[in-house]
């Protein structure tokens, strides 16, 4: 099934088309609006005048992740607070998180897209959709929400946690889809086999995961152990929330909503846009938003795109799976994790040496993350009782500034790996490349 | 009547406890007694040797986290009722132990214990004229 065929299905050159007139009409929007927007462009002398076709795009300069911290709260904002309907943010390196204003129109963008997933998974007004994604300034949960409703389906805002709850009203309402990151996906799976309710009670068929990167192998055994079709719904705050692409029936790739998120692959370390099929960073134009457009927006996350049409019909541009960052940026358990908060948090703990190591793995598909601190020499106690204080007051400040809760690793004196340059800080076990 | 008890930190790594034991052995240093308080991903040795300061000197050449703590050292007989008597006088007289451990040795039975006042303990002891080893004495056991 396809929501919006008109779009979905359009003619390259026409999509071409419309996403110069938008892209356009964004960059008009962010000059007259957007005071940073517009010194950088003076600072590169240009004027909205100088973009006329979407080749253009290239003399435009880049928005990182930092821009966002550093215009922190409202200053990337395009429009004026009293169109500014929601606000969503996301965890941010230093404790201050990253902010993105919607006004109405973008509330109605993020449904329009929304819909086009849900209805990609072949769901609609008949169906019951629970969504375990967390409600709140995490735009999961009511990102997914809105989706839902404007399909006409019938939304279970269940947010996550709270397993055993999920699983009676999963089965009691009937739901046919769940909502929710894949390791959260496979967790329910073990859950509900121990509820010993039969699989046959469930209504369930379809999962619309994302915010957490996944691999071919997941899905198999999310579609195995939960018996139903597992689909990649792709999403970042600072574009929109999820929604931002979604996989259809085949399988084969995530299609765009290029026509709302014009996307391009650059060169990590050049930023040259790539030719097409090249694997590189994924940058974002958000080319109808108001609240908070953003101009060339890097990823960081690692992709290619392909342009041939799919066999559902669709010409949507597809995405195909992330294959990693081209900064330091773990995710896990669909938060983001930046090596550096955790070096603030352990730097202010007197304490501990200034030295760590971050360990993440993926056990049983759920994400595994330990954190490695070596305790200066005169804080050492012979009370078992003062070390495990210890230990969980640096889980609990971590926990503060992460939004995860991490296990917390004392070592030996001088164990951990001594800056000499660059000191590996990270071992992450996982792989998303299989 | 105070007697030095090493503690290190050790991550529950293989090997580790037998790296301690032969750098101590190989340097002369006698064990009286050890006890080794643990969780899931480290412990803590607490160990009594012949001579606590060259052991600490020692042990921290090779980077361990070692703290000396004050300990006493009761010696009781070996025989039914005998620690609880004394341990009767210990909480009567409102001391907390944190932790104890004990061993025998041609001394009968030798009961090692980190209260929390240790001055307070010493004196309760001493006036129920129960035996506290001297350190002089401990060291050459």
């Amino acid at each position: 099934m396809i929501w919006n065929e008109t779009i979905e299905c359009m003619e390259r050159k026409d999509m071409r088309k419309l996403q110069e007139i938008r892209l356009k009409k964004t960059i008009e929007r962010v000059y007259h609006n957007c005071e940073p927007y517009r010194k950088r462009m003076q600072e590169a002398g240009i004027t909205p005048g100088d973009i006329n076709s979407l080749e253009d795009i290239t003399k435009l300069p880049f928005t990182s992740k930092k821009d966002l911290r550093d215009y922190y709260p409202f200053n990337l904002l395009s429009s004026p607070m009293s169109e500014i309907v929601r606000l969503h943010a996301s965890s941010g390196t230093t404790g201050k998180p990253i902010v993105v204003g919607y006004t109405r129109n973008d509330l109605n963008i993020w449904n329009e897209v929304g819909a086009r997933c849900f209805t990609a998974y072949g769901l609609g007004k008949n169906d019951v959709v629970q969504v375990s994604y967390g409600y709140g300034l995490f735009t999961g949960g009511l990102g997914a929400h809105g989706a839902v409703e404007t399909i006409g389906g019938t939304v279970i805002p269940m947010s996550s946690g709270n397993t055993e709850k999920q699983i009676m009203l999963m089965h009691d309402f009937g739901a046919v889809a769940l909502a929710c990151t894949p390791s959260y996906a496979l967790f329910l799976a073990d859950i509900l086999k121990e509820s010993g309710i039969p699989r046959e009670e469930f209504k369930l068929r379809v999962g619309a995961f994302g915010a957490e990167p996944w691999t071919e192998a997941m899905r198999i055994e999310i579609q195995e152990k939960l018996g139903i079709k597992a689909y990649d719904i792709y999403g970042l705050t600072e574009i929109i929330g999820p929604g931002v692409g979604y996989e259809c029936e085949c399988q084969n790739g995530t299609h765009l909503c290029e026509d709302h998120f014009y996307p391009e692959i650059i060169d990590p370390e050049t930023g040259e846009v790539l030719p097409e099929g090249s694997m590189g960073e994924l940058v974002f134009t958000t080319i109808t938003k108001e609240g908070m457009p953003l101009v060339r927006f890097r990823t960081r996350d690692l992709t290619s795109l392909n342009y041939e049409k799919c066999s559902c019909g669709r010409t949507a541009v597809r995405m195909g799976r992330i294959l990693g960052r081209s900064d330091d940026m773990l995710i896990i358990r669909g938060v983001n994790v930046f090596p550096s908060q955790v070096e603030s948090v352990i730097c202010e703990i007197p304490e501990l040496e200034p030295h760590y190591m971050l360990i993440v793995d993926r056990i049983n598909n759920l994400d595994i993350f330990e954190v490695q601190v070596e305790v200066k020499e005169d804080f050492y106690s012979d009370e078992m009782n003062r070390m495990l204080q210890l230990k969980k007051r640096i889980q609990h400040r971590l926990q503060g500034v992460l939004g995860i809760n991490p296990d917390v690793k004392l070592v030996e004196p001088r164990s951990l790996e001594r800056s000499q340059g660059k000191a590996k800080r990270v071992i992450d076990k996982r792989s998303f490349k299989s | 009547m105070l007697i030095k008890q090493l503690s290190i930190f050790l991550e529950n790594k293989k090997g580790r406890f037998t790296e301690i034991a032969k750098i101590l052995g190989a340097a002369g240093i006698n064990m009286t007694a050890f006890t080794v308080a643990e969780n899931s991903d480290f412990g803590i040795l607490r160990l009594l040797v012949s001579d606590p300061e060259k052991a600490r000197d020692i042990l921290k050449e090779y980077r361990y986290a070692v703290t000396m703590t004050d300990v006493v050292c009761l010696q009781c007989p070996d025989e039914p009722g005998a620690l609880g008597k004394a341990m009767e006088i210990i909480t009567e007289a409102g001391i907390f132990i944190e932790y104890m451990y004990a061993f025998t040795s041609g001394k009968g039975a030798l009961i090692v214990l980190r209260p929390d006042n240790l001055e307070k303990c010493v004196d309760v002891l001493s006036k129920n004229k129960l035996i506290l080893l001297a350190a002089s004495e401990f060291y050459k056991l």
